[in-house]
Parts: C-alpha cells; sequence; structure tokens
C-alpha cells in the first residue's frame, strides 16, 4: 500500500507485514523450523522494470524498518532521514530501497512478544534462540516473496554491517556490492561482556517475571532501561559526551547531595533509557544481543575470515570511525585483510570524528560522499540508469 | 563521476608513461594512489578493473566518493594479505623511496602483480650531485622537494642502484623510460650511466624473470 500526504516524504512509500514460511519453514542455526513467520518491512522508490535497483538496509540492534519515515510510536523521524530521498545518497530516484524488521524484532517481524501458534501464549523465553544467518534467510525470503534476485547492494550499520557480511557470504550471487559500516565478523569478547550487562539489567528485574511478563500485563521497564543507558554510554565517546555536556549540571546550580540526576549527564541518559522502553521489547533485546554474541562469520569457515568471502565477486566498501571504540577501526581492517586475500573489490574507508560508534547516524559529510560515490560507481558497473 | 569529468582530469607526464605501459583492461593495483588521479584515468582510457591503496585517510575518502575502489592501507605492512598473482600489474609511483622496507615491497609487487611499474626519483642526477658538490647542503629539486628533515624520502636510491637490486632479486626490467628535466622523455635507455647522470625520475616496467 503506498501512502504519499503532502506532509510526508517525497517519495513512494510501503508499508507492509508480509507472512513468510507458509510452504517451506524458516531453518534456524538452533535447529528450530520456525513458519509461518511475519516480516514487517517498509519501502520506498520504485523497483526498476528489470528488478535490479533494490538497495536492502538491514537495521541496527535497536533499529527498525522506519528508516525515512516517522517512527509509529514515537513520532520522531526515520532513524536515517538524512541518507534517503530524492538527490540523498540512497537516492530514491533511482534505488528501490528496502528495510526489515529483524526476526526477533518487536515491530512487525515474528518475535518473542508474539504469539505462539502452538500455545496461543506470547512466545517468551520459549521463543527460538536467532542468529544474524537466520535474520539474513528471514531477508532473503523477503526478497523472493517481493520477485527480487539480486540485490544492487545490501547496506547497514553495526549490527546491520554483521548481516551485510552475512549476506555476502552466504548469498554471493544475490549481492553485486555490499556496505558494511562500523561493524566487524565477530562480535568480540568486550562486546559481548555489555550486551550480558544489558541482558543481566533486564533479567534483574522483577517484573521481568522469568520472561513471562507479557502474560502479567507489565513490563520490566527499569530493567530494560538500564541495559539502554549502559549500551548507549558505548555508541558514544568519551570526546563526544565531554563535548556534550562535560561536568554541567541539570537544572540546579550546585550540587544536591543526593541521588538525583544532577549532571547533565545523567539526565540524558535516564532519558535515552526511558523513551526506548516505550517502544522497545525487553526480550526482543535479549534474543537480538544474543544473535549479535553468536556472529563469528571465521568460525562458520573453517577458522579463516577469508574463506567465507571466496570467490565472491561482490563489490564492498568498508567504512569505520576513529572513535569507535565499539566496533574498532582494527576489526574493519582484519575484514578488509581477508577481503583481500581473496583479492576482491573493496574499498575501505575510516572516517575520521570523535561521535563515536553512533556516527554513521549523524550528520559526517565524508560519510555520506563516501557512501554516495561508492554508490555511483557501483550503479555504473552495474549498468544502471540514472 | 561523469566520462567527461574523467577524461578532462590532467594527467602529469609520469602517470602518462606508466598508462602507456599498461594494458588495456587488465586488473591493476594502485598502491599509493593518492586521490586516485592515476586510477581515474587508467579506468576512462583503458578500461582497467583497477584498485588503489593510500595511507592519507582523507585522501582515500575522495577517491571512494569519485567511485574508485581504494583501500587505505600502508604499503610496509597490508602487501602481504594479497594472495599471488592478483593482478596483471601492481604501480607504485614514486613511492619506493619513501617505504621503510622497499626491498621486501618490491619482491611483493612482483609476487602481486605479473607486471609491476615503479617509478623512482634519480638520487644521481646530475643537479642533485652539483648541488650537494658546490653548497655542501642537501639538495633540493622539484622532485626531491623537501629539506632533509622532513622528506618522505627516507631511502633514496639512484636509477642504478634500483636495477642494481633488480638484478639481486631476479626480475628483469622490461621496458625503461627517462624522464629530464622539463618532463622530456630521454633518448638514453634507462640503464646506463647517461641515464644515471641526466635522468630526474625513472619509470621501469618489471616483471619476474
Amino acid at each position: 500500500m503506498d501512502r504519499e500526504s503532502p506532509r510526508g516524504p517525497a517519495f513512494p512509500v510501503a508499508d507492509a507485514v508480509a507472512s513468510l514460511g507458509r510452504e517451506r519453514k524458516l531453518r534456524l542455526d538452533c535447529g528450530v523450523e520456525l513458519g509461518p513467520y511475519a516480516v514487517g518491512y517498509q519501502t520506498y522508490g520504485r523497483l526498476a522494470p528489470d528488478r535490479n535497483n533494490a538497495i536492502l538496509i538491514c537495521h541496527a540492534l535497536t533499529g527498525d524498518q522506519y528508516v525515512a519515515t516517522d517512527h509509529p510510536i514515537t513520532g520522531k523521524p526515520g532513524w536515517w532521514i538524512d541518507m534517503i530521498g530524492p538527490g540523498r545518497p540512497l537516492d530514491t530516484d533511482r534505488y528501490f530501497v528496502i528495510c526489515a524488521n529483524v526476526l526477533g524484532g518487536c515491530m512487525g517481524s515474528t518475535g518473542p512478544k508474539d504469539i505462539d501458534p502452538a500455545t496461543g501464549k506470547p512466545w517468551g523465553l520459549s521463543f527460538p534462540v536467532i542468529t544474524i544467518g537466520d535474520m539474513v534467510r528471514a531477508q532473503a525470503m523477503l526478497l523472493d516473496h517481493l520477485g527480487i534476485d539480486q540485490l544492487f547492494c545490501v547496506i547497514g550499520g553495526s549490527m546491520g554491517g554483521m548481516q551485510v557480511l552475512q549476506w555476502a557470504s552466504a548469498y554471493p550471487a544475490r549481492v553485486f556490492a555490499a556496505i558494511c559500516i562500523a561493524a566487524s565478523a565477530r562480535h568480540s569478547a568486550q562486546n559481548i561482556a555489555f550486551n550480558e550487562v544489558g541482558r543481566q539489567a533486564i533479567m534483574a528485574d522483577p517484573e521481568w517475571r522469568g520472561g513471562d511478563y507479557h502474560s502479567h500485563g507489565v513490563k520490566p521497564a527499569a530493567g530494560l532501561a538500564v541495559a539502554r543507558m549502559a549500551a548507549h554510554i558505548t555508541y558514544l565517546s568519551e570526546a563526544a559526551l565531554h563535548r556534550k555536556f562535560g561536568r554541567n549540571l541539570q537544572d540546579r546550580d550546585q550540587l544536591s547531595f543526593g541521588f538525583e540526576a544532577d549532571f547533565q549527564v545523567e539526565s540524558y541518559l535516564r532519558h535515552q533509557g526511558s523513551s526506548f522502553v516505550e517502544r522497545f521489547d525487553a526480550n526482543s533485546y535479549l534474543y537480538i544481543t544474543r544473535a549479535m554474541d553468536y556472529f563469528d562469520l571465521a568460525a562458520e569457515h573453517g577458522g579463516v575470515l577469508a574463506n567465507a568471502f571466496k570467490d565472491t565477486r561482490t563489490r564492498y566498501c568498508i567504512v569505520s570511525f576513529t572513535s569507535d571504540w565499539l566496533f574498532p577501526t582494527r576489526e574493519s581492517k582484519e575484514l578488509v585483510r581477508a577481503l583481500n586475500g581473496v583479492a576482491a573489490n573493496v574499498s575501505f574507508v575510516e572516517i575520521e570524528t570523535d561521535k563515536g560508534h553512533d556516527a554513521f547516524l549523524l550528520d559526517e559529510p565524508q560519510f555520506e560522499a563516501t557512501i554516495r560515490g561508492f554508490l555511483a560507481g557501483a550503479a555504473e558497473h552495474r549498468g544502471l540508469g540514472r | 563521476m561523469s566520462a567527461a569529468e574523467i577524461q578532462s582530469a590532467p594527467i602529469g607526464i609520469e602517470l602518462r608513461l606508466i598508462a602507456e605501459m599498461v594494458a588495456a583492461e587488465s586488473r591493476i593495483l594502485d598502491i599509493g594512489c593518492g586521490d586516485g588521479e592515476l586510477l581515474k584515468y587508467l579506468t576512462a582510457h583503458k578500461r582497467v578493473d583497477g584498485r588503489g591503496i593510500e595511507l592519507d585517510p582523507a585522501q582515500v575518502a575522495r577517491a571512494v566518493a569519485h567511485g574508485l575502489s581504494v583501500i587505505q592501507g600502508d604499503a610496509d605492512t597490508d602487501l602481504k594479505d594479497f594472495p599471488d598473482r592478483a593482478f596483471d600489474y601492481v604501480i607504485l609511483s614514486q613511492t619506493l623511496p619513501a617505504l621503510r622496507r622497499p626491498r621486501e615491497v618490491l619482491e611483493h609487487l612482483l609476487r602481486i602483480g605479473r607486471h609491476a611499474i615503479v617509478s623512482i626519483p634519480n638520487l644521481a642526477y646530475w643537479r642533485l650531485r652539483w648541488r650537494l658538490m658546490t653548497r655542501g647542503r642537501v639538495p633540493m629539486t622539484r622532485v626531491f622537494r623537501d629539506p632533509w628533515y622532513s622528506t618522505p624520502i627516507i631511502h633514496p636510491c639512484s636509477i642504478e642502484d634500483f636495477l642494481s637490486l633488480c638484478g639481486d632479486l631476479g626480475i628483469r626490467v622490461e621496458r625503461s623510460e627517462v624522464l629530464t628535466r622539463d618532463g622530456r622523455q630521454s633518448r638514453f635507455a634507462a640503464s646506463g650511466a647517461w641515464a644515471n647522470l641526466f635522468g630526474e625520475l625513472a619509470v621501469f616496467l618489471l616483471a619476474r624473470r
């Protein structure tokens, strides 16, 4: 269904949920067969007659398919609105842009908050553990459903970047170009550790009720907020926090000698936490962080990352940010090394910024120019018209 | 970038000489490619499948923004990652004497590429010799641009030095071009005392013996 309103975006938007896995179930890495299952997605722009202009955006841990339209719950603008539209790097006059909510998510794709058809109750912790590979398999089935054989490009940052790598490795013939931003071919011990802090915060909340909070009509808001607060720190950098907040006090002239949010940075984090719980499901947070932790592309290929990309014909663009300590440049370089090892067509840019991991979501002219140029070059090789 | 923009890109005589040595539609790797001037030229004029490596992140970002396949990397450390014979030509323009391990890099060039194209500024160029002798100071020219304390050329060599290293490494010179001052191609072959004296810059097409 297209909705084009005068106040809405200046390009065609479709907002839909596909019901998949009816004839052929989705076989998950954990061995469970899932089906039918739902995938919520949005598309922007128009699919070309020969179906060669599709770009798939893979979203990050707490992202969703509302990339370039207002979020249905928060009302906030799409999370990558600056990148998408006529004349923008992901030009909707030229490309057909798709973004699907990941499997295990809570914005229209099947996840732990949905009803398990076998029991008639919410899945909760009986939902099967999913992996990045499962997310990508679900997306591939969505593309089958949409009648798209090959993506012109798959692009994503952070966990989205992991999906990009999985796509290129698992479906080499279906990916003409791949842009992997601020990501890694495997989740580091430090990142698993941060995820575990978040999960423990959720599970320590008495309202979590062993994962069965939906049945009790409550939610572990406090735990999920703490998880978000801890994670949010990792998305920034010391320099960015200092620049933004320093030691400035919040709505007061002096210290309270108590435990109110004296400092602006505290107030900011509390706001991040409390607004997050409005739109995100705590169990989804558990499942999706787990999927990230389990991601190790080399391990699936005999411990040699280059084997994951053997005989690849995809054009790669790898981007990292100097102040990103969650997915540091070192990890992108490891990826580049593996791609060079198979003589892949790869570009790699480290963008100078103090904005940390979240830089890919923020206004960074050099980043935007890189994506724009890479896509233009790839489009020329793909023979896409202007 | 449009084809017209690519074609209008100005290109120096040295880069044009390098371009002449490259066969059309070949696979090339340009090490120290800067913002991709030569890659752009070769893509437009020789329809090559080109890649680049550049140390300076700002130049890499510019090259990628122009649609070129360039990675940020260090020739001294990153060439070992490439498989044997991945390219038809590996190009190193005036970069060899700026590397920490020029000898190892030269070996890598001819492992990764079927051919290597290497250009070097000639330390034995007569003006340099003359200035050092008459003034007693480290000479500076258009090619040796920077003063001794900030020059990137940490391993300067002469044409004869370079050829001797190629001999030691079992590398064959398939073609050589010497540039005199004013950027003219010399009539002298790039082996021999005359070239070593009058050549300011030399470009070599190399292969394994």
